[in-house]
């Protein structure tokens, strides 16, 4: 009996193999490797565990995490809790596309190349724009990459970013924007959107792209229409990260003039999976196509002259251009993105303007009955899609902790990551929120309170 | 010739009025939307999206899934990128609620579990690797390769010494040039002596004081360990330069040899190669990043740790001297976990063992087919090998591109191709340890026919494939005049 699962040779496959090569033991194979780089003990390691082992130990580890299934979920900021439907798992559960490598050999990889065509369509259509790329890692890469972008596109090397983008998305862009010599400056918010007045202060023709969130961090939505028109008076890109559940409701931001269009793809058919795998999906301008980063999919046609796809502008890409590529990712999300692809095709035309009211419908509900409690205010005033916040007059992770006695997730600690924000909370509301779920978190946060 | 017509795309099966989603009926007061919203916000055309019912759109999917070739098909030696079986029972784990359905930002309280995964996690890459500590953060081999240079630019600053260059040898992969130019560096490369490994006098002589690191696969892509590794790791520290160790051959190396014992400073591992997370058709897939203790307040912020006052696992962003955040929350957390149960199955005997046969199995078609084709480099290699096919080029005008697509009427994925660059009409293999010996010997037959074939009947050769659902297809006309979506009639 072989001792792993995952290895076939037995003892004789390997002494045959061995005899072919003419050497005694698998040992002789590691010769080259010189004594002083070689490891000379065994592995520190737990044993090996069999596969019932194995699900003991793992249920009992995720046994000690409070999941969204058991609890009733209101936490959102950046990864949003949607109903997945049962086909999007059956789809991506089957082999020939998760255990599939990049697809380089398009003659036996048409099936992920024509999902990832329809996944660029299906991404354009929500955002209106004209091209998509093949996706990236996650929606805050993705900021990142723009800036990239933006700066290669206007040849300047400063960007500005509201600060009613979501703290994380400014972070790795900041990151991203130290490696290349990028300079991020931030624009003030009033009212929970962008201070028009900061962003024309800041703006001159130094500036490679604006960059703002929709609905932004705090779920508030911002004037696409006029930031595009201040931005493109100083000749930047206009750079906005979208949440694609929204796109069913709000106007796109292509139509909107939006140069590069981000955002996290998690929301469509993605599970929470405690912050990954998500995607981050990328579209842009025809005048941007040749800049955009990462994969890309076309149609052609093969020699009999038969409809077919394949990874095309490879001009830009790491393995052709080296350090002269556009930018050095090499995977896309592909997976990821056949999920959404999935979901968004399940949800159809009608289903993703249904799904966005829902949430829309919904959040104002709670807000509505949250904002009525004595001890509960609202934060902003601005117009918002599925996520709001409101000011309490108490700590946020004493609230918290008590809601979760309740069985219930609570919002995001504002004041973590802005200081004028202690004691605020961000909630989201989405399809899976009861009216029920809705009144026993209203209840219960009066009660606390 | 084929009697595959067009595979329509899910827009041209759309029917108006045809619904999949079934989805609750509003259980609160409705308010009109234009008193919730301002009408200029609200969006005047709704995105053309396809309309179907369940069972055709699951058809169409399952029909793509056909079209498609994974490691449940069939045989996939694709060199570097280490296309090894990907256990069921890793999915099992990773779609557990209590993993999958966590938020990333809950209480910490309320994900213990999840934390402790990722502090294992941690511990046990860097036992693997021989370095000091690891993040998980970074999504891909690539991001990790970044990430990493990011670090190593932050440790320079930190001794106020700004240094510009990083060095590659010339049969790197392309992302380590890419990387380094996002993070902000100028990439200086170094030609391969004549037994494949790094020129150590080329090395000398562009090693200075502007060098910043040294990235190294080792073994390096042409499947050969860097004999030499030890003199190089001195040459670039007393330069005062770091040592990168790209990870993408790992499974070479399990057990039997560690980039911390040979003098490397930083390394991301593949989880997708190495620890059989699987590939997706392009990802997701994780690259963590292991550094020596001189780096370790550089890495990404937060770091998952132990309190062991509190007995709790904490996110600490207490990070003053890190390069930040280089993704959104923590990592591709659903592939660590699939990762982790590989690790938690095999053991520490088991990896090895997982080495010695992925490089066994190498050496055994090495041989095999040594005869046939020309190896680019005729000595012990390890997890895989570069054999080029010039002479069935020259001698019968049969390129390595005809053999690789000749190869699809077996139903095995072709080799990677073109690559190392420095090898002419490469043909670079990895069969992993998870294949058997069947599958190998089957692999070599076939190789050894075609190379008949092309001796015997080019053409046959030249104009496979001839059993795949498309012909070879038009490129030229793809990237000339760019068709990245489907247009909607009217």
């Amino acid at each position: 009996m072989n001792k792993y699962s995952y290895l076939p040779n037995t003892e004789a496959d390997r002494k045959a193999m061995l005899d072919v090569l003419g050497v005694d033991s698998v040992e002789a194979l590691f010769a080259d490797i010189p004594d002083k780089a070689r490891f000379q003990r065994e592995l520190n390691l737990p044993k090996k565990l069999s596969e019932l082992e194995l699900n003991r130990y793992f249920n009992q580890l995720a046994g000690k995490n409070d999941n969204l299934e058991d609890n009733i979920n209101f936490l959102g900021a950046g990864a949003y809790q949607h109903y997945i439907p049962s086909v999007v798992d059956a789809i991506i559960s089957r082999s020939e596309f998760f255990t599939a490598y990049t697809p380089y050999q398009p003659e036996i990889s048409q099936g992920v190349l024509q999902a990832i065509f329809e996944y660029q369509t299906i991404v354009c259509e929500l955002t209106g724009m004209d091209v998509s790329n093949a996706s990236l890692y996650d929606g805050p890469t993705a900021f990142g990459e723009a800036a990239f972008m933006a700066c290669a596109a206007t040849r300047r090397n400063k960007v500005l970013v509201a600060r009613s983008v979501n703290p994380e998305y400014r972070e790795v862009l900041k990151t991203y924007g130290y490696g290349q010599n990028i300079e991020v400056e931030e624009i003030a918010i009033e009212n929970g959107v962008v201070d028009l007045n900061d962003l024309n202060n800041k703006l001159d023709d130094t500036i490679a792209g604006v960059f703002v969130q929709y609905p932004n961090f705090f779920g508030g939505i911002e004037d696409l229409r006029k930031l595009a028109d201040i931005a493109h008076a100083q000749k930047a890109l206009f750079v906005v990260s979208v949440n694609p559940i929204a796109m069913g409701l709000l106007e796109s931001p292509g139509v909107c003039g939006a140069d590069i269009v981000v955002g996290e793809g998690q929301a469509l058919g993605n599970n929470i999976s405690f912050g990954g795998p998500y995607l981050g999906m990328l579209a842009t301008t025809k005048e941007q196509m040749r800049r955009i980063p990462g994969r890309v999919v076309g149609q052609t046609t093969d020699l009999d002259g038969r409809r077919a796809f394949v990874l095309t502008l490879q001009a830009r890409e790491q393995h052709i251009r080296r350090e002269k590529a556009t930018s050095n990712i090499c995977s896309n999300q592909a997976l990821n993105a056949l999920a959404a692809t999935v979901y968004v095709s399940y949800m159809g035309k009608q289903g993703m303007q249904d799904v966005a009211k829902l949430n829309l419908q919904k959040a104002h509900y709670a807000y509505k009955r949250l904002t009525a409690l004595p001890k509960v205010q609202a934060l902003f005033t601005t117009p918002f899609f599925n996520e709001f916040a409101i000011k309490l007059d108490a700590d946020i992770t004493y609230v918290n902790r008590q809601l979760l006695e309740a069985g219930i997730v609570g919002g995001y600690d504002l004041g973590s990551t802005y200081p004028e924000y202690e004691n605020c909370m961000l909630l989201a509301v989405t399809e899976l929120r009861t009216k029920e779920d809705i009144d026993l978190l209203v209840e219960r946060l009066e009660a606390i309170l | 010739m084929r009697q595959e017509k067009d595979k329509a795309l899910i827009f041209e099966l759309s029917v108006p009025g045809r619904v999949s989603y079934s989805l609750p009926e509003l259980d609160v007061e409705e308010i009109p939307v234009d008193e919730l919203i301002p009408a200029e916000y609200v969006r005047q055309t709704p995105a053309n999206l396809p309309e179907l019912a369940e069972l055709d759109l699951v058809r169409h999917f399952t029909e793509l899934s056909k079209r498609n070739h994974g490691v449940d098909d069939g045989f996939y030696p694709l060199g570097s990128c280490t296309m090894k079986y990907n256990p069921k029972r890793n999915e099992k784990m990773a779609r557990i609620p209590g993993f999958a359905s966590i938020h990333p930002l809950q209480p910490a309280t309320s994900v213990q579990g999840a934390l402790e995964l990722m502090y294992k996690l941690q511990q046990e890459l860097a036992e693997i690797t021989g370095m000091d500590e690891v993040s998980l953060q970074p999504a891909a081999g690539a991001h990790g390769e970044w990430t990493g240079l990011m670090m190593i630019r932050a440790y320079h600053e930190s001794r106020n010494e700004k240094r510009t260059t990083v060095i590659v040898p010339d049969t790197a992969h392309g992302t380590n040039p890419a990387s380094a130019t996002v993070a902000g560096y100028r990439t200086v490369t170094v030609k391969s002596n004549d037994k494949g490994g790094v020129d150590l006098d080329a090395l000398r002589q562009v090693v200075n004081s502007d060098t910043a690191a040294l990235m190294l696969t080792n073994p390096s892509t042409l499947g050969l360990f860097e004999d030499q590794i030890i003199e190089i790791a001195e040459i670039v520290h007393e330069a005062g330069g770091l040592l990168y160790y790209d990870g993408a051959n790992a499974n070479a190396i399990l057990g039997y040899a560690r980039p911390g014992d040979m003098g490397f400073d930083v390394v991301h591992l593949n989880l997708h190669k190495t620890f059989t997370t699987p590939h997706g058709g392009g990802g997701p897939g994780s690259g963590p990043v292991g550094v020596k203790a001189d780096l370790i307040p550089f890495l990404p912020k937060p770091r998952v740790e132990y309190n062991e006052k509190t007995e709790e696992y904490v996110l600490n962003w207490n990070r003053p001297q890190s390069i930040g955040k280089v993704k959104g929350f923590w990592g591709n957390f659903g592939i660590n976990v699939r990762a982790y149960s590989y690790i938690r199955t095999m053991g520490p005997d088991g990896l090895k063992r997982v080495t010695e046969d992925a490089v066994l199995n190498a050496n055994y078609m090495m041989k095999r087919l040594s005869e046939h084709y020309d190896v680019a480099y005729n000595q012990i290699c390890k997890h895989e090998f570069v054999l080029s096919g010039k002479r069935l080029k020259k001698e019968f005008g049969v390129k390595t591109l005809d053999v690789a697509k000749r190869l699809l009427d077996f139903g095995v994925h072709p080799p990677t191709i073109y690559f190392p660059l420095n090898v002419e009409e490469a043909i670079m293999i990895e069969p992993t340890e998870t294949e058997n010996k069947a599958t190998l010997d089957s692999f070599c037959d076939t190789m050894i026919q075609i190379a008949k074939e092309a001796e015997e009947n080019p053409d046959l050769v030249k104009n496979a494939p001839y059993s795949t659902k498309v012909n070879r297809l038009d490129e030229t006309t793809a990237a000339r005049s760019p068709i990245l979506r489907y247009t909607f009639e009217g």
